[in-house]
């Protein structure tokens, strides 16, 4: 597979994206990733670019003008959190803190920023690992999102390159903000596939949800059983993507890469172990390369087992995307610089071995009903017949 | 919720005199079930689909001759789980509202339905959670304070029997994306979290 420059946007500005100690969203994960791919030797200065903050009007293609100034009150030093709760903020998913306004203007900033790069076609793969906060609506925080970062960047490449671009969503959770936000553009297609809504938040994604007017068949869900594994996981994300993107002709993918369909990870109920973290990019890659000029941003998203799931998972991808084999274990370097701070046994291999989790014992039924999910999800996508 | 904010207020009606072809055409063209018959906006009768079908041999009859004359009706300000109620123990699909003498509109098992979705649905961004509770005053309350406690907004409430005896099962879909310290409140102040998976063994769902 050819595989021309790939970009990897990061700033030590994304860690500012940061609630409280005990939250569950800690961007100690983005440090944690960093050093192991530059422990592996995969990023070097040529790859490394620095985003500039999303401008106003790049924020007001997809918030209202209202919310930025609520965001931007929010944000100073001693606001009250109890005057924000009407745009979701002040909650304890999603508290303020100084500075939000800045810090997640910078995250869309660099999501912008890694989908101008690939459709001007500076580089062919652009990464924002502190990107993808898909719950953001349009005027209300929601399930740690400020701003919206992804349709930002959607919006950016809508308007300046009139490009047709689909969006893949596979956090564990739906990804309700980008989904509303495109919802009646045809342009734009949006799947999700995550665990289903029936317990987890944010609880819509839905195979009803179709999209409206004339975007409708262009929102797509799968939502799949807790406790999914591995296989029956691939083969939804599998036999949705190909024959859905191929009918689509996308001139860009956008994947959105949150890691907590993991075993592991405390705040779902998948089952699934990081094999799949390195299958997925496989995946888009295969797909970017055929359907569109190798062009695709992948960004980050959810992954709260910070220790033991997500630099992997994302190490993987970005493996992927630079095109490098990993070795089979994770190097010992970077498991004695964290393992300390670690309050759990760091994983020493990057795949986790086939014996570490005892295998669901309703496995057949949540494969075959997984099955019935992705069959009724392609019924009802209507540009596939 | 009362029945004037569910109820459909223009009524599909035919008249007395009108023919039993008349009366299908019309259900077919509009999908429905009921046509109420009336004469100057009072109701004098109702015809469904299946009394038309009955009169399928006499298009030319008049629905006079096959409608049901004692109908039931209700009140724009009858409250909606009493008309479900009545549209269930009278085994009914509809039922016309009736306001001083005159038909202002009609209510169906659908539209109820309809409601009970509404109300039942995710309009929010949620998670779920599922308690069950001694069947006692001021357990909503208990319950209610935790979510206080943790700042976390409730979308929707609901209360139904449970299976345990001297229970009640009472579900919330709340604003959070990481419900994990309320339910381990809950699990603290001594009270069972129901069919989450994270109180299930692996796989058990």
């Amino acid at each position: 597979m050819s595989t021309g420059k790939s970009a990897f946007v990061f700033s030590e500005d994304f860690t500012r994206y940061k609630f409280t100690e005990e939250h569950p969203f800690n961007p100690q994960r983005l440090l944690m990733t960093v050093d192991l791919i530059k422990e592996l030797g995969l990023l070097d200065a040529s790859h490394l670019v620095q985003p500039v903050p999303a401008t106003e009007e790049d924020l007001l293609r997809v918030h209202d003008a209202r919310y930025l100034e609520a965001v931007r009150r929010a944000s100073l030093e001693g606001a009250d959190p109890d005057h924000f709760a009407a745009w979701g903020l002040g909650t304890e998913d999603t508290p303020i803190f100084p500075g939000m306004h800045d810090a997640s203007a910078m995250i869309c900033g660099g999501t912008k920023l890694a989908a101008e790069l690939v459709m001007s076609g500076q580089v062919q793969h652009a990464l924002n690992l502190a990107g993808g906060l898909h719950h953001a609506h349009r005027s209300k925080a929601s399930g740690f999102c400020v701003y919206n970062d992804i349709a930002v960047a959607i919006a950016h490449v809508r308007e300046k390159y009139n490009a047709r671009v689909v969006y893949i969503d596979t956090d564990a959770h739906h990804g309700d903000g980008v989904q509303w936000l495109f919802y009646e553009d045809p342009d734009v297609l949006t799947i999700s596939i995550h665990e289903t809504g029936k317990y987890l938040y944010p609880g819509t994604g839905e195979l009803t949800e179709r999209g409206e007017g004339r975007g409708y068949g262009y929102s797509l869900n799968v939502p799949l059983e807790a406790f999914t594994e591995d296989d029956s996981w691939m083969q939804a994300v599998r036999n949705v993507l190909v024959p859905v993107l191929t009918a689509f002709q996308p001139d860009l993918i956008v994947h959105q890469n949150g890691c907590d369909a993991h075993r592991f990870d405390p705040l779902t109920h998948l089952a699934a172990t990081t094999r799949i973290y390195r299958d997925m990019p496989k995946l888009t890659h295969q797909l970017a390369h055929e359907l569109c000029e190798g062009r695709w941003v992948g960004i980050g998203g959810g992954g709260y087992d910070i220790w033991r799931v997500v630099p992997r998972a994302w190490t993987m991808l970005w493996a992927e995307i630079v095109d490098s084999p990993l070795p089979a274990d994770v190097p010992s370097n970077w498991l004695a610089r964290w393992q300390a701070q670690a309050p759990v046994d760091l994983p020493t291999t990057f795949l986790d071995p086939a014996d570490l989790f005892t295998p669901i014992p309703r496995r057949t039924e949540i494969t075959e009903k997984n099955e019935i999910t992705v069959r009724r999800a392609l019924k009802g996508t209507p540009f596939l017949f | 919720m009362l029945v004037e904010t569910i109820m459909t207020r223009d009524v599909l009606t035919v008249a007395t005199g009108a023919t039993v072809r008349d009366a299908y055409e019309i259900t077919k063209k509009h999908r429905i079930r009921h046509l109420p018959v009336v004469t100057a906006g009072k109701l004098v009768g109702l015809i469904s689909d299946r009394d038309l079908r009955d009169a399928a041999h006499s298009p030319d009859t008049p629905v006079e001759q096959w409608m049901k004359q004692d109908v039931i009706t209700c009140h724009p300000l009858d409250f909606v789980e009493d008309t479900a109620s009545t549209i269930y123990k009278n085994r009914v699909g509809c039922l016309p509202v009736i306001s001083k003498g005159q038909l202002v509109g009609i209510v169906s098992e659908r539209d109820i339905l309809h409601n009970l979705v509404e109300m039942m649905g995710v309009h929010a961004p949620t998670s779920r959670v599922e308690v069950e509770l001694p069947d006692k005053p001021g357990m909503l309350a208990e319950i209610a304070d935790l979510l206080r406690a943790r700042r976390i907004n409730a979308s929707t409430v609901m209360v139904f029997p449970s299976t345990t005896e001297g229970c009640k099962t009472i579900v919330f879909r709340i604003g959070t994306m990481d419900p994990r310290r309320f339910i381990q409140d809950i699990q603290n102040a001594g009270y069972r979290v129901v069919q989450h998976p994270s109180a299930l063994d692996e796989g058990e769902v």
